[in-house]
């Protein structure tokens, strides 16, 4: 009983189902399946990308950027179906992935080639990517009468009684979850996050194995751009403005530690959940929308001081703080 | 990272003159660009040389550069602190809560400046005290600190500061030299000997170039950590005092962006971003050569956010430039 309740995850789930009580002890109707099922649709964009974050963070590095590259793959997907309807869809989402894993790669061959900090790259194609959709759009929106009937209509397609945008994001957690475990490039990012020095040794390339981590992420985020664009029917230069934040709570509610080399698949999800389930339910519970940016920042930094706490009972941390200073 | 420390080194016979040292470094190199960019702009624009005009142009860099000298001293200690735009944010909005209970402009310095340092004490407590890595924190903090405005005003803004109240922002002490010139130019002496002629400047970059020997050779890692913290608060009250009186009015999204603006600043003026290295003087030249560039893009009408597609390339080329230039020279000997 004592190791079930040190294991994260189940934690991570007792704690979103205690939530969940108290929410539905004053609004029954919070705890209706069709409801969570709906929580669980609107949730599915962080889902996929705080698997993404994950594999970035693993590897000791962290990806600032991924909110603006969601917004300008966005941007282009829009913008190719308003010029081109004719373009299928499947081939739309494969041209947006391709691009998001380009402007992830951007990132990743500077991390890897140049050496650069982790956080003063993904800062610096913040600010780029954010500008390039300026530049690209000239400020303007692409409303929803631009796009195609078929190019909105897919996330929100029923598929065996839920929307597609909810399939995707299972799809993408099975992938993710294979590709971490069952795979080298899986295994390497754990490797390198976990002793840098000793995954050389080993025959990992640090850098090659956070530009996959990079490019990784940048797939899902662009995937999650035609997603986020076609479900609000709406792009513009600053949709998914500060997301990057919440991406990074999910990761590190999770139990994701931001040291690297530690988190798995399980801890994302149900942290992107627990997040997903308290912005849902603050209109119920009457707190003022506004609120929001100030509990995802506290439940950041309470999350980030547990995970000290359980990380340096494992007694890593000595050798850790040695040599990261 | 691990071969790389595997080539033999090479000792010279002889160090080099301190006049060759100076020539050769990062603060010249700035100088130069400066003075180019100050010759570009006059010719670009006829206005560009009129004094007013350019005390106009100081306006887009006082701000900024004074949190950025604190956030030097962050940076060389190894740490980093992205929630100063929020303490602007938030300290604006106290001052503009304390309006509204009728508070007069003395008071609204003292709520500012308050504000600022207990932002600061937040982050330094939270980082030295639990022993949090100041990024994710900050990140937190960020979130936390504008979030806190946001639920306070909402989607309203505060008005009405008091007449006086704007000497701050828009005050000139002499001639065409404004307040928050002034407040500039005594700021960079005060940390330039406090980081270049003190003790605590010393122990500033013992801790950033290593934190272990650091604290075995008897310097109070903690305390300097904290108190950098303080001070990096302290500043951003400051500046959020100069930009609320400037403007005139508070909205929660007041100086959204900043700390990025902030930062590049600090590593252009060669500050390494990985902490142990830099220099007041050079991060002066920077906030210098990043007004002009944004006061000429200005006058050539360039929309903001092209500036920002600007600094985000200045940011990643400083730091790359750098490190491709020592890999060619490596590569020729």
């Amino acid at each position: 009983m004592a190791k079930l309740l040190k294991n994260r995850e189940i934690l991570l789930v007792i704690a979103i189902i205690a939530l969940v009580f108290v929410i539905a002890l004053r609004f029954p109707g919070f705890v209706a399946p069709a409801n969570l099922a709906r929580v669980y649709n609107d949730t599915s964009i962080l889902i996929i990308l705080a698997l993404g974050q994950m594999a970035v963070i693993l590897t000791r590095c962290i990806d600032l950027s991924m909110a603006a590259n969601l917004a300008l793959s966005g941007m282009v997907a829009a913008m190719i179906n308003a010029a081109f309807p004719g373009i299928p869809i499947p081939l739309l989402i494969l041209t947006v992935v391709a691009l998001g894993a380009a402007l992830g790669s951007i990132n990743g061959l500077l991390v890897w080639k140049l050496d650069i900090p982790p956080i003063v790259v993904t800062l610096g194609t913040l600010t780029i990517f954010r500008g390039s959709i300026f530049l690209l759009s000239k400020g303007a929106w692409i409303n929803a009468h631009q796009m195609s009937d078929a190019f909105k209509a897919l996330p929100r397609a029923p598929l065996i009684g839920f929307p597609v945008l909810s399939w995707l994001s299972v799809l993408a957690i099975a992938a993710v979850y294979i590709l971490m475990t069952r795979t080298p490039i899986g295994r390497a990012f754990f490797a390198v996050g976990g002793n840098p020095h000793a995954a050389v040794y080993t025959g990992i390339d640090v850098g090659r194995t956070r530009f996959f981590a990079y490019c990784l992420s940048g797939g899902l985020a662009g995937l999650s751009g035609y997603l986020w664009v076609s479900r609000y029917a709406v792009a513009y230069v600053d949709i998914a403005a500060g997301f990057e934040l919440d991406i990074i709570a999910a990761c590190v509610i999770g139990g994701i530690s931001i040291a690297g080399g530690i988190g798995s698949v399980g801890g994302a999800v149900l942290g992107s959940l627990f997040l997903g389930v308290i912005k849902n339910a603050l209109p119920v519970i009457n707190i003022s929308p506004f609120a929001q940016l100030a509990i995802s920042g506290a439940v950041i930094i309470i999350a980030v001081a547990v995970n000290a706490r359980t990380e340096k009972r494992k007694g890593r941390v000595i050798l850790k703080k040695a040599e990261a200073v | 990272m691990a071969e790389l420390n595997l080539s033999p080194r090479v000792i010279p016979d002889r160090l080099q003159s301190r006049g060759s040292r100076a020539l050769k470094s990062w603060e010249s190199l700035l100088l130069v660009v400066a003075i180019l960019i100050f010759a570009i702009n006059s010719f670009a624009s006829p206005y560009f040389l009129d004094p007013w005009n350019l005390s106009d142009a100081t306006f887009n860099f006082t701000e900024k550069a004074l949190i950025a000298f604190a956030m030097a001293l962050v940076i060389i200690s190894g740490e980093i602190d992205l929630s100063v735009a929020s303490i602007i944010a938030l300290s604006s909005t106290a001052m503009g809560l304390a309006v509204t209970m009728g508070a007069d402009t003395p008071m609204l310095v003292v709520v500012g400046l308050g504000t600022g340092l207990l932002c600061g004490a937040v982050n330094g407590l939270l980082i030295t005290g639990l022993g949090l890595p100041s990024i994710v924190v900050t990140i937190g903090t960020m979130s936390l600190f504008r979030g806190l405005s946001f639920i306070i005003l909402g989607d309203q803004a505060y008005t009405g500061y008091p007449a006086s109240f704007a000497y701050f922002g828009q005050g000139y002490v002499w001639w065409v030299f404004s307040f928050e010139f002034a407040l500039f130019v005594f700021f960079a002496i005060v940390y330039s000997v406090l980081l270049h002629k003190t003790n605590f400047g010393r122990a500033v970059y013992a801790i950033g170039n290593n934190q272990t020997a650091a604290l075995f050779s008897g310097v109070r890692v903690g305390r300097v950590k904290f108190i950098l913290f303080l001070l990096t608060g302290l500043m951003a009250g400051i500046a959020s005092i100069c930009l609320t009186s400037r403007l005139g009015s508070t909205r929660p999204s007041i100086a959204l962006g900043v700390e990025l603006e902030v930062v590049t600043m600090v590593v252009l003026g060669g500050v390494s971003i990985l902490g142990g290295s830099g220099t007041i003087p050079g991060v002066v030249l920077a906030a210098f050569i990043m007004g002009m560039v944004t006061f000429g893009f200005g006058l050539l009408n360039v929309p903001g956010i092209v500036m920002s597609i600007f600094i985000g390339v200045l940011l990643i080329s400083v730091i790359a430039l750098p490190i491709l230039w020592s890999r060619a020279r490596r590569r020729a000997h």
